[in-house]
C-alpha cells in the first residue's frame, strides 16, 4: 500500500542517505522499540494459537468430559488448573473458554468496524445535511445507557451467540464512526482526492479505495482497543447469565460459575480470571504501543 | 447560560422518548409475556391479570398510556411483585446503588488524581513508569474478577471483612473497593495526560519565572486546568459505575437497583425493567448536564451555547 508522503524526487535524491521510509515501516520501527508492546503482541499470538488449536492439542481433554466420581480437585500434575464440581478439567475449560471469548471479541469488533467506518466515512465525505443528521444520530445513541439496551435485547429475543455478536457490535461502533469522520473531513480536501475525482472515479470508489485506506492508522489503534472492550462486555453479560449459554463456555461464564463456589473451590475463579486479565492487559499494552507508533498525536486526546 | 440550560433540557425529551419507545416495543415484540411461565393458571385468572395490567387494550392505547404515565415517573406495579409499585422499588434500590457508586467515585477521585499528578510531575522517570504500568493493570482487571478475589483474600482467608450483604460500614469496604479500582486507574491516566498538557504551557512558565515554588505552580496553577479531562470523564464514569455496580451488587448480594434490574430482566418483569432503564437514562443525562456546567466553571475559555 502506498500510503505516506514520498519525498519529492526533485530535491536531489542523493541527499537521502537511506531509502525513503513509509509511514508503516516507520511505525513498525517505533513499535519494535516498545518492549512491553512487543511482548504483549507475542503473548496474544501465542494465546490465540493456543485457543485456535485447542481441539487438536494432545494434552487437552474433552471440555465436556465429566467425572462425577472425581468432583472438584485442586490443581495437580494431572490437572494443572484443577477440576470443577463435575470433574471437568479446568485447564481445558479455560482454553475452550478463550476460544469463545476471543471469537466474540473479534466478531463484535468486526461488526463495529464495518458499521463505524462506513457510517463515519459517508458522513464525513458527503457532509452537509446528511452529515449533520448522521452525527446527531450518533450523539443521541451516545447518550443512551446502551448496556441496558443490550441486556434487553438479549433477554427479550434470544441469548444466541449471533445475537451477542450483533448486540456488542451495535454498541461499539459510535466512537469508531466519530474517529473516521474526523479523519475523512481532513482528507477529503486533499489533492489526491481531487486527482481521483479528476480521472472520473465515482463517490464509492473515492471513498473506499482512496480515503478509507488513509484512515487506517487511527482505525487500527482503536480496533486493538475495541477487542478487549468487547471481550470485557461479553464477560460482563455472561457473568450476569445473559451472555454465552451452556454447553458453550466463555471466560465470563467460567468466572460466573466459579464465583458461586468461591469459598470451596477458589481455583475455579483464579485461573479463568488470570487468563482473562492477562489477555486484556496484553491488548491494552499493544493498543497503547500501536497508538504511540501509528498515531503519535492521538496520545494527547486520551489518557 | 439560561438558554443553554433550556436547550439541553429540551433536547433530553426526544432522547428519553426514543429510549422509552425502543424499550416499550422491544418488550412487546419479544416472544413470551410475563405470565407465560405460570402455565397452570386458569384462563379466567389470566384474562383478569391481563386486564389488571392493561395488557388487553390495543397496543396503541397501551403505548400512549405508558408514555403519559412515564412522564410522571409512574410505571405502575411490578409484574413480579404486584403489591409493590415500581417507583418504590426504584427509590429503595437507588438509595443503595447511589451510596455504593458515590463512595466508589469519591474513592477513585481521591486516589486517582494525586497519583496522576505525581506521575505527571515525574514524567518519564521511574515513579511515572511504575504508576502508569500499575494503572494499565488496574484498567485491565475486570471488577467481576477483582470482586471474588478480594472476597477470597479479605473474607475467606484473612477473615477481616464480611464477604457479602449491605449492613454496617464494614460491609461497604469490599464492594466499594472492587468497584473503584479500575476508575482509580483510569482517572490517574487522565489526570496525568491533562497535567502534562498544561505543564508545558506558557502561563506555567510565567508562574515559574515569577519564582513561585513548584508546589504552588503544580497545585494552584496547573491542577485546575489539568483536571479538565477528568471532569469530562465524570459523565461516562458515572455510566460505567452504574454498569459495574450491577455486577458488584450481584457478587456481594447488595439490594441495589442493578440487582433489581437483573432480577426483572430474567423474570420478564416489563414494568420494572422499563422503569429502571428510563430512570437511569434520565439520571445520566442530568449528570452530564451538571458535568458540562462544572466544565465551564473550571475553564473560562469554554462557552455554553
Amino acid at each position: 500500500m502506498s500510503i505516506g508522503i514520498a519525498p519529492p524526487a526533485t530535491v536531489g535524491a542523493e541527499s537521502y542517505a537511506s531509502a525513503p521510509r513509509s509511514l508503516w515501516s516507520d511505525a513498525w520501527r517505533r513499535l519494535r522499540r516498545n518492549r512491553l508492546a512487543v511482548l504483549s503482541g507475542a503473548f496474544l499470538v501465542l494465546i490465540s494459537l493456543f485457543a485456535i488449536t485447542a481441539p487438536w492439542l494432545p494434552f487437552l481433554q474433552d471440555p465436556t468430559l465429566q467425572d462425577l466420581g472425581r468432583g472438584a480437585t485442586p490443581p495437580s500434575p494431572a490437572h494443572w488448573f484443577g477440576t470443577d464440581e463435575l470433574g471437568r478439567d479446568t485447564f481445558t475449560r479455560v482454553a475452550y473458554g478463550g476460544r469463545i471469548s476471543m471469537l466474540v471479541g473479534l466478531v463484535g469488533t468486526l461488526v463495529s468496524l464495518v458499521i463505524g467506518v462506513t457510517w463515519g466515512a459517508v458522513a464525513g465525505y458527503v457532509g452537509g445535511k446528511l452529515d449533520e443528521f448522521m452525527m446527531r444520530v450518533v450523539d443521541v445513541l451516545y447518550s443512551l445507557p446502551y448496556i441496558f439496551l443490550v441486556i434487553l435485547l438479549l433477554v427479550f429475543f434470544s441469548k444466541s451467540l449471533l445475537m451477542l455478536f450483533v448486540a456488542l457490535g451495535l454498541v461499539q461502533w459510535l466512537t469508531m464512526a466519530r474517529i473516521v469522520r474526523g479523519q475523512v473531513l481532513s482528507l477529503r480536501t486533499q489533492t489526491f482526492v481531487e486527482a481521483a475525482r479528476a480521472i472520473g472515479a465515482g463517490t464509492p470508489a473515492i471513498l473506499f479505495r482512496h480515503i478509507v485506506p488513509n484512515t487506517l492508522g487511527p482505525v487500527i489503534v482503536f480496533t486493538t482497543l475495541t477487542v478487549p472492550a468487547v471481550i470485557l462486555q461479553e464477560a460482563f453479560l455472561s457473568f450476569l447469565g445473559l451472555g454465552v449459554q451452556p454447553p458453550d463456555a466463555s471466560w465470563g461464564t467460567l468466572l460466573s460459575d466459579g464465583a458461586k463456589v468461591l469459598a470451596l473451590f477458589p481455583w475455579l475463579v483464579i485461573f479463568p480470571g488470570f487468563a482473562m486479565s492477562l489477555t486484556l492487559l496484553a491488548f491494552n499494552f499493544l493498543g497503547d504501543g500501536l497508538r504511540d507508533a501509528l498515531d503519535p498525536q492521538g496520545r494527547r486526546d486520551g489518557a | 447560560m439560561i438558554t443553554f440550560l433550556t436547550r439541553r433540557l429540551l433536547l433530553m425529551i426526544p432522547t428519553l422518548w426514543v429510549i422509552a419507545t425502543l424499550t416499550f416495543f422491544m418488550m412487546r415484540l419479544a416472544p413470551g409475556g410475563p405470565f407465560m411461565s405460570e402455565k397452570d393458571i386458569p384462563a379466567a385468572t389470566k384474562v383478569q391479570l391481563m386486564k389488571q395490567y392493561g395488557l388487553d387494550k390495543p397496543l396503541a392505547e397501551q403505548y400512549g398510556r405508558f408514555l403519559l404515565n412515564a412522564a410522571r415517573f409512574d410505571f405502575g406495579p411490578s409484574y413480579k411483585y404486584p403489591q409493590q409499585q415500581v417507583r418504590e422499588i426504584i427509590a429503595e434500590g437507588f438509595k443503595v446503588s447511589a451510596e455504593l457508586g458515590g463512595w466508589a467515585l469519591l474513592f477513585a477521585l481521591a486516589l486517582g488524581v494525586p497519583i496522576g499528578v505525581i506521575a505527571a510531575v515525574n514524567q518519564n522517570r521511574a515513579p511515572d513508569h511504575v504508576v502508569m504500568a500499575l494503572a494499565l493493570a488496574g484498567v485491565s482487571i475486570p471488577n467481576f474478577v477483582l470482586g471474588p478475589i478480594l472476597v477470597l483474600v479479605f473474607s475467606l482467608t484473612l477473615y477481616w471483612l464480611p464477604p457479602a450483604l449491605w449492613r454496617g460500614p464494614e460491609t461497604r469496604i469490599l464492594p466499594v473497593l472492587a468497584l473503584a479500582v479500575s476508575y482509580v486507574a483510569y482517572i490517574a491516566r487522565l489526570t496525568r495526560a491533562g497535567m502534562l498538557e498544561v505543564l508545558r504551557q506558557d502561563y506555567i512558565r510565567t508562574a515559574r519565572a515569577k519564582g513561585l515554588s513548584e508546589r504552588v505552580v503544580v497545585l494552584k496553577h496547573a491542577l485546575k486546568l489539568g483536571m479538565l479531562p477528568v471532569v469530562s470523564y465524570l459523565g461516562p464514569a458515572a455510566a460505567r459505575i452504574i454498569m459495574g455496580s450491577i455486577v458488584i451488587e450481584q457478587i456481594f448480594a447488595i439490594p441495589g437497583l442493578g440487582r433489581y434490574l437483573v432480577i426483572g430482566a430474567t423474570n420478564k418483569d416489563y414494568t420494572l425493567v422499563l422503569g429502571v432503564v428510563l430512570f437511569y437514562a434520565s439520571f445520566l443525562m442530568m449528570l452530564n448536564l451538571f458535568v458540562d456546567i462544572a466544565y465551564t466553571k473550571l475553564d473560562p475559555r469554554v462557552e455554553l451555547k
